[in-house]
């Protein structure tokens, strides 16, 4: 293997994490402000939905990005309401919304354009340019959102706060600020994020939407977030491990190494996996999520 | 149960009417798809298209399915089969088990199953000898190919997915024994057949390595192949349906499977009171497999190429040169 094929492999390894770490970030902040987020799958499936449709019927990617914050900042709002508002059960919301948006697209998919579920292929203008190295916007936006991040849970008051929030939100409240603004603050950054997560997949990696096409991103990009212990820059370590992985999978196919022949497709596919479950069970040690995830905050009267 | 009584004489009489009136059979065809889905612009769109035509001119219209699942095929075919439709068109050799079963459960219903051998006194099974076709296109693309670099891209990692494989590096080292080729596969489950984004990534990485044309027989996933191939300048080849019009000029040509008109010889035999159980091979010879030649993908294909492709068809059908057959022996011996 030669320095071109090792950038190439970083280059692919770059491009497929890009959606990851959106995801994981998202997660992030949900978490961090004690909101459980089991709902980025359904996110940014119709952020995915939302970004080909309307980059289709404008011909303008930028417009089809700014579709997919939306509508998924809209899904987010409803797991905020049902969790924030309403109290509700986080992991039960989180589940309806990836079952709400895997239906939905499929469904609104084939009323409007009458191909399955599927939209048309997407040309030109209507997609993400790639601009050097393999790489599209996303993922300069990508790793601005990890710095952001990762710059925002130390310094700012409302990282802070968002952190206090999820760590101890009775003595948020106690301080006198607004718990429920807080952790809405936390929810629609999130949506914003899968809403990238979503346009990088349908404008950038595909050329269009495909019922599905998530294809378990979202949950992958949850054990990325356990595994960096909800943390900003071990997230994007993380992903963009995850992301080698598989472009690794990719490039060894069909490769016969020395000494051991070419390696069975199989057990090429299941390395990323193989390795996740070694690291997770060797070398990670204890990962300690916020004490209040998962529980709704009710103040003492 | 008066209602039931009510429904019972109502559908004696409906069936008498339809015995009384109508002399030439008519029938309720139904089609189940497999993973991938009807708009997958390949295998299962070819089956849709042959259903659309036999609409279009008996003016019968079918029942389809598409199933998202393993587990909704058995669901599907049995839910078919007891509500009266028949001929069942299965498509896709993962349908063969459930197919069987059904089958069995359902004598009187003909079914039709695309791409597997199921052996029933009910059910006609339609194959392809693929790998006449894939020669073709490896031999197309040997030529067409500058770097001597050629790729393939295989969906679900299977024998039949391996005998597109095989004949196509068979194709094109007829051309150019020299010629390297890159194989990849994409998956090892249903999904592979619908994963674009895998696919474009499989594709880059053949293209990073030096292939200039690459050929996919992946159903779903071959839209991110080609999106892949046009994207960088190269060429790709498609299958199944023919889909030099995706990116015209930048698409090679395509592998003609014809399941279109399996479906509709179905469709209409059954009709007409001919349909036949038993097993149909459709090769070269019988136009069930070919390559595209369009206004989309003329200028690439020069009349050497032609000639050579037309030679290299006769030349099989003939049975002067044999095409190996992966599926006959497990084996490919390139």
């Amino acid at each position: 293997m030669d320095a071109l094929a090792l950038l190439q492999i970083i280059e692919s390894g770059l491009r497929l994490s890009v959606p990851l770490i959106f995801a994981c970030l998202a997660g992030l902040w949900s978490e961090k402000s004690g909101i459980v987020d089991i709902g980025l799958e359904g996110k940014m499936l119709i952020a995915a939905f939302a970004a080909a449709v309307a980059a289709f019927l404008t011909g303008q990617a930028w417009i089809g990005v700014l579709a997919a914050v939306f509508a998924s900042t809209l899904l987010g709002l409803l797991h905020g309401f049902a969790s924030i508002s309403q109290r509700g059960n986080q992991i039960i919301s989180g589940v309806a919304l990836n079952m709400l948006a895997a239906g939905l697209t499929a469904l609104l998919g084939n009323v409007i354009f009458k191909q399955g579920g599927r939209s048309p292929p997407l040309d030109g203008a209507a997609r993400l340019p790639e601009l050097a190295l393999g790489q599209s916007a996303m993922t300069i936006l990508a790793i601005s959102a990890v710095l952001l991040t990762a710059l925002a849970l130390a310094r700012t008051r409302f990282g802070l706060r968002v952190r206090a929030a999820g760590e101890n939100p009775a003595a948020v409240d106690n301080a006198g600020a607004s718990l429920t603004r807080l952790r809405y603050g936390a929810v629609i950054l999130a949506g914003i994020l899968c809403g990238f997560a979503g346009a990088t997949l349908s404008l950038g990696q595909a050329a269009g939407f495909l019922p599905m096409m998530t294809a378990g991103q979202g949950f992958v990009a949850l054990a990325a977030l356990i595994f960096a212990k909800w943390r900003a820059w071990p997230a994007f370590w993380t992903c963009l491990l995850f992301g080698l992985l598989d472009a690794v999978a990719i490039r060894l196919q069909g490769v016969s190494l020395p000494g051991i022949g070419a390696i069975p497709v199989q057990a090429i596919q299941a390395l990323p996996y193989l390795f996740t479950i070694v690291l997770l069970a060797g070398f990670m040690g204890r990962a300690v999520p916020p004490r209040a995830a998962g529980q709704p905050y009710v103040k003492e009267r | 149960m008066r209602a039931l009584v009510l429904r019972l004489a109502f559908s004696a009489v409906a069936s008498l009417a339809s015995v009384g009136l109508a002399p030439a059979q008519t029938i309720k065809p139904a089609i189940v798809y497999d993973l991938g889905g009807k708009f997958d612009k390949s295998f299962n769109e070819g089956v849709y298209q042959g259903a659309e035509q036999f609409k279009k001119v008996t003016g019968i219209d079918y029942r389809d399915f598409e199933i998202q699942n393993d587990a909704q095929r058995e669901q599907a075919l049995r839910r078919f089969a007891r509500d009266g439709f028949s001929p069942i068109v299965a498509v896709g050799f993962s349908q063969a088990t459930a197919l069987e079963k059904v089958a069995k459960e359902f004598p009187n219903t003909k079914f039709t199953l695309i791409d597997m051998v199921v052996n029933a006194p009910n059910v006609q099974s339609v194959v392809f000898k693929e790998q006449e076709g894939s020669y073709l296109v490896g031999l197309l693309a040997a030529m067409a190919s500058k770097t001597g670099k050629v790729g393939f891209v295989g969906g679900m990692d299977i024998p039949l997915i391996r005998r597109f494989a095989c004949s196509y590096v068979q194709g094109v080292k007829a051309a150019n024994p020299a010629a390297d080729v890159f194989q990849n596969m994409t998956g090892t489950t249903g999904a592979a057949w619908n994963d674009p984004v895998k696919g474009a990534e499989l594709a880059k990485s053949q293209i990073d390595r030096g292939a200039d044309v690459v050929y996919h027989a992946a159903g779903g996933t071959g839209i991110g192949v080609l999106r892949a191939t046009a994207d960088a300048g190269k060429l790709g080849i498609g299958v199944d349906s023919n889909q030099n019009g995706m990116h015209p000029g930048k698409v090679l040509t395509s592998m003609l499977k014809r399941v279109d008109v399996a479906t509709l010889t179905s469709f209409s035999d059954a009709k007409d009171g001919k349909w036949k159980p038993g097993v149909l091979v459709l090769g070269l010879n019988e136009k069930g497999v070919d390559w595209a030649l369009d206004e989309h993908n003329k200028a690439l294909i020069t009349p050497a190429m032609k000639a050579a492709a037309d030679k290299a068809a006769a030349a099989i059908v003939s049975g002067t040169v044999k095409v190996h057959d992966y599926m006959s022996d497990g084996k490919c011996p390139l």
